[in-house]
């Protein structure tokens, strides 16, 4: 495998990136310990040299300038021991365990750190923490206490560090590159299995390694994406089949009507009845042709950028009363009744319409008269069920727009596929339309993205079109006004 | 009725012609040109009462045009014409600078009422009164009241906005997508003759019982209003 290819890895920049944040954090814990660690050695010599000094001037009262050179001569002979240096005013050196010092190191009392360099040792210079204490009579006391040890730990520290930072760096690498790689196989088998499904078959699915990790998702998204791709085709498909045949059917009418004028017509009258139809017959197709757009267009998710708020409830009581009418002259009875505060966010044209399409079916099939002729003579029309209602109502987080109707209803079996295009029930098929009333309702609900459910209303049919509700603004309801001359009447 | 002048900006000279016709035949004078640029040209050089201008046009798009026009503070009412047909489709065309909007195929008779209605618009004067008369009829947009030969008639609110609406156009054919899109609001198709059933409760009440009836329906097209005894 190329290296170069793994270096360029998500994973890899990950971890170096890591690997980066660790070595940082080591390089300052290191230096934080030997920091301090300086600071307590240094804390603790200058505690040492100042009881020295406290002793030796005490003796210095006691016994002069000679038993102070006698006690540190004495001690200078043991190893391991401080520092110790006794000068003349004159800065002569009278006793002491050190060679040379830099120059006016005498002049500064208090503590100071400097080079020096210890007798017999021709070596280098050492570091040392002094003090030095001026006696009385002008002599000069200097103890210190070598640092060499100190600065042998602040090495092995430094060691350690660079040794453990390298082996960071070389783990680190290895890791990631290794991490890298196992992620890069995965993806790769990922991309190799997408990309055969996208030259071949489009029913193939990506496989899942089942550790239900990030990768694991993804993959199921995908495949999810898929599915919605695969059911977009078959209803591409199913539209262009449905185009051929419910096209088709009426342009063969359109033609055959017009050939067979030409052919048998003879007075202007009969020419005039053959464009009349012809007419007509084209503007059913344009209906159809309008109705297939709007759901196509729905389907798409066109018309979101015109979406508004707008209460599903004055739709609902706007739809029916222009229906009302319709219902009054076929004998049926359109009840309406609706909530108030169902503010919807969408389309308030297209919910108009697909409330109206409802209500429309509703009103053609859902009389008692539909359901004597669907059921057969012998039963008897129900009084007083010549009603449709329309209602709208909150329900929790939606809004519910349902249409019901007391007609013969829809068999479960084919409460699903009436939903298609051009679908028509046999005893609908007598009666005008087109069957596309019923798609486009479920696409318009699908675009705001809501449901339209079929469901038994005991007897007759009960259509709910599920909507999101808007979110609630916190503003002063508004009591029920319309901008309309309704106050008036 | 007066005569109008009417330019249409149409790249299909078929249809085109077939407009022009029509528009002869129903006395007014109709110029047509191919594309977008000569149709702007034509606009600013000369005075029409309505302009008719397709979508999609050559050298120019239609909404351009328009939105040109309105630039140079040239308000002639415009009627766009166009295949797409959908509601956003209307909304874009509308805020380009349109008036009126009408979706490809269409009948004749609905351009035509569409027309006169925006040819009417610019008329100074027309829908600005607060009571509106028609032989008797007489219908108070202000005290939202309505009388036949002195005799109160009640109305619904939507009957009087549907009647409020015939009247304002008193004497021009006013066809149902027209009341469809102005007292209701909706552009979609609604399949069952809802109108027809509005307007024959409609008629009930301010024909049935009077002499002579005012409502009439005009085949093929829709309906009008219209003092129909002289």
């Amino acid at each position: 495998m190329a290296l170069g290819k793994l270096f360029r890895t998500t994973v890899f920049k990950i971890s170096l990136a890591y690997l980066a944040i660790s070595a940082i954090g080591a390089g300052l814990v290191l230096g934080t310990v030997g920091w301090n660690m300086k600071h307590v050695i240094e804390e603790q010599v200058a505690q040492t040299i100042d009881t020295n000094i406290a002793g030796l001037s005490e003796q210095y009262a006691q016994g002069g300038i000679r038993r102070l050179v006698n006690i540190i001569q004495r001690r200078t002979r043991r190893p391991s021991a401080g520092l110790y240096l006794v000068t003349t005013p004159a800065g002569e050196p009278i006793a002491g365990n050190i060679a040379s010092l830099p120059p006016d190191i005498l002049e500064h009392t208090g503590f100071i750190e400097t080079d020096y360099q210890p007798p017999g040792d021709t070596g280098g210079k050492h570091r040392a923490l002094v003090r030095v204490f001026a006696l009385d009579g002008g002599f000069h006391l200097l103890v210190g206490h070598d640092l060499e040890e100190g600065e042998r730990l602040r090495h092995i520290l430094g060691d350690a560090l660079l040794t453990s930072l390298v082996w960071l760096v070389v783990i680190g690498t290895l890791g990631g590159l290794w991490v890298a790689r196992r992620v890069l196989n995965r993806v790769d088998a990922i991309n190799a299995n997408a990309q055969a499904i996208v030259a071949g078959d489009l029913s193939g699915r990506l496989h899942l390694a089942g550790t239900g990790d990030e990768l694991d998702r993804l993959v199921q998204n995908f495949n999810a994406m898929l599915e919605r791709i695969s059911i977009l085709l078959a209803g591409l498909k199913e539209v262009s089949d449905d185009i051929a045949h419910d096209l088709k059917t009426p342009l063969t009418r359109l033609r055959g009507g017009v050939e067979q004028a030409l052919r048998t017509a003879k007075s202007p009258e009969e020419y005039r009845g053959a464009l009349e139809k012809a007419l007509e017959e084209s503007d059913r197709l344009i209906q159809i042709f309008d109705a297939l757009l709007s759901i196509a267009r729905a389907e798409a998710g066109a018309g979101r950028e015109g979406m508004t708020e707008f209460d599903a409830g004055f739709v609902a009581r706007d739809v029916g009363e222009l229906y009302e009418p319709v219902a009054e002259e076929r004998g049926v009875s359109l009840v309406i009744s609706s909530g108030t505060g169902l503010t919807l966010h969408g389309s308030r044209e297209l919910v108009g319409q697909a409330i109206a399409n409802l209500v429309d079916n509703a009103l053609k099939y859902g009389s008692p008269d539909a359901a004597k002729e669907a059921r057969g003579p012998s039963l008897s029309p129900s009084p007083g069920a010549a009603t449709v209602e329309l209602s709208a109502r909150r329900s929790g987080g939606a809004i519910e727009v349902i249409v019901a109707d007391h007609g013969p209803g829809i068999a479960e079996n084919d409460r699903q596929r009436v939903l298609n295009r051009f679908v028509r029930l046999e005893n609908a098929r007598s009666r005008p339309g087109s069957g596309l009333g019923l798609s486009l309702a479920a696409a318009v609900a699908r675009l705001h993205n809501g449901s339209l459910q079929l469901e038994d209303n005991e007897p007759g049919l009960r259509v709910v079109i599920r909507l999101p509700a808007a979110p609630v603004r916190r503003e002063p309801e508004v009591p029920l006004a319309l901008p309309s001359p309704e106050k008036v009447a | 009725m007066s005569f109008m002048r009417i330019l249409i900006v149409e790249d299909d000279s078929e249809a085109a012609n077939y407009m022009v016709k029509a528009f002869r035949e129903s006395g007014h004078v109709a110029d047509h040109v191919g594309d977008g640029l000569e149709g702007y040209a034509r606009a600013c050089a000369e005075t029409y009462d309505v302009l008719i201008v397709d979508r999609m046009l050559p050298k120019i798009d239609g909404l351009s045009v328009i939105g040109s026009l309105r630039a140079q503070n040239i308000q002639t009412p415009v009627l766009i014409l166009s295949a797409l047909g959908q509601v956003d489709d209307r909304v874009k065309g509308l805020r380009a600078g349109g008036d009126d909007y009408l979706a490809k195929p269409y009948a004749f008779s609905e351009l035509l009422a569409r027309v006169e209605v925006l040819a009417r618009r610019n008329r100074p004067g027309l829908g600005e009164d607060t009571v509106y008369r028609v032989n008797g009829l007489e219908l108070d947009r202000l005290a939202h009241k309505l009388t036949r030969d002195g005799k109160d008639i009640p109305l619904q609110p939507r009957e009087f906005r549907l009647l409020e609406y015939l009247m304002k156009h008193a004497g021009h054919v006013v066809t149902r997508t027209m009341l469809l899109e102005n007292v209701w609001d909706y552009h979609f198709d609604p399949q069952t003759n809802v109108i027809d059933v509005h307007i024959s409760r409609l008629r009930a009440k301010i024909d049935k019982g009077f002499d002579p009836p005012l409502l009439q329906t005009i085949r093929g097209a829709g309906y009008m209003i219209r003092d129909g005894a002289r």
